[in-house]
């Protein structure tokens, strides 16, 4: 059964991830990372991390994919030029990754890891529970939970400085002239 | 499923993540494929939290799970003020950081 959940997952996970690099369209893109989520998250499941599933289709799949789904539509399509910086990048590229993956797969098969060959221990109740994960968050990794919400206002504050619209005040627009003003419309 | 399963379908992800930074130019692609990536070092790390039987990579997981979160806000956050100012959407464009 296990091998099922498997191998469906599998197949939905990097179905999407080959969909999301080769479809011209950024929004069908978007769309090919919810599947590839979803697929990981029922991945996730196999291997015990409920609340990391769940957390993933909630916070992922949804709240940060309706976000890029937005700029996509606001962005609309971006044709891609022909012109490459690099000679025949678009067949090196391939090539890398494809190395790249044949090095991981020597770097995990060569292990000399003894947990590699089998499924794991037999694992306790409540394992990957949120009162387990939160319980570890709290107490042993505190400094890294406060890192990241530190991370996460720095990026809050980044966001507004980038969306920020310049207000136009009283006095500038009474002598307004010249094409210097110009340059603030866009930002 | 022995872990070595996920670790190379991990490890596949990651390569088609990294093809995709590769080879795409629009930004907003580029920033899926590192979701991608990203996504792959997530799988990799419940695989080892499940072949230890220990949690800690449960938590690095929700780490990374922050972190793509930020990169998501700026990186959108800049694309859109790329299209406000009218600049072409093409990261070779952008080469320099200045202006």
């Amino acid at each position: 059964m296990e091998e099922v959940v498997f191998f469906a997952g599998a197949i939905g996970a990097l179905g999407g991830a080959i969909a999301v690099v080769a479809l011209q369209n950024p929004f069908y893109s978007v769309l090919a990372l919810v599947v590839h989520l979803v697929a990981l998250a029922g991945l996730f499941l196999t291997l015990h991390a409920e609340f990391i599933a769940a957390a993933q289709v909630v916070v992922y799949a949804g709240a940060v994919m309706v976000l890029y789904v937005f700029v996509a539509a606001y962005v609309g399509g971006v044709e891609e030029p022909e012109w490459e910086p690099i000679t025949g990048q678009r067949f090196l590229a391939p090539a890398i990754a494809v190395a790249l993956f044949i090095e991981l797969s020597i770097a995990i098969l060569g292990t000399g890891l003894k947990a590699i060959g089998n499924e794991g221990p037999t694992i306790p109740l409540g394992f990957g529970s949120p009162e387990a994960i939160g319980t570890l968050m709290l107490e042993r990794f505190l400094i890294a939970f406060e890192a990241a919400s530190i991370l996460l206002l720095i990026a809050a504050v980044g966001a507004i400085v980038l969306a920020g619209r310049k207000v136009p005040d009283a006095s500038r627009n009474v002598h307004r002239t010249g094409p210097e003003e110009a340059s603030d419309i866009g930002g | 499923m022995a872990v070595e399963w996920y670790l190379v379908l991990s490890a596949l992800l990651f390569a088609t993540g990294a093809a995709g930074v590769l080879l795409r130019r629009s930004p907003l692609v580029v920033l899926l494929c590192l979701e991608l990536m990203l996504n792959a070092g997530n799988l990799a790390l419940l695989a080892f939290a499940r072949s230890t039987g220990t949690q800690d990579g449960h938590v690095f997981a929700l780490v990374v799970m922050v972190v793509a979160a930020c990169e998501v806000v700026v990186g959108l956050g800049l694309i859109v003020a790329m299209f406000r100012r009218r600049l072409p959407l093409n990261v070779d464009e952008f080469r320099g950081l200045k202006g």
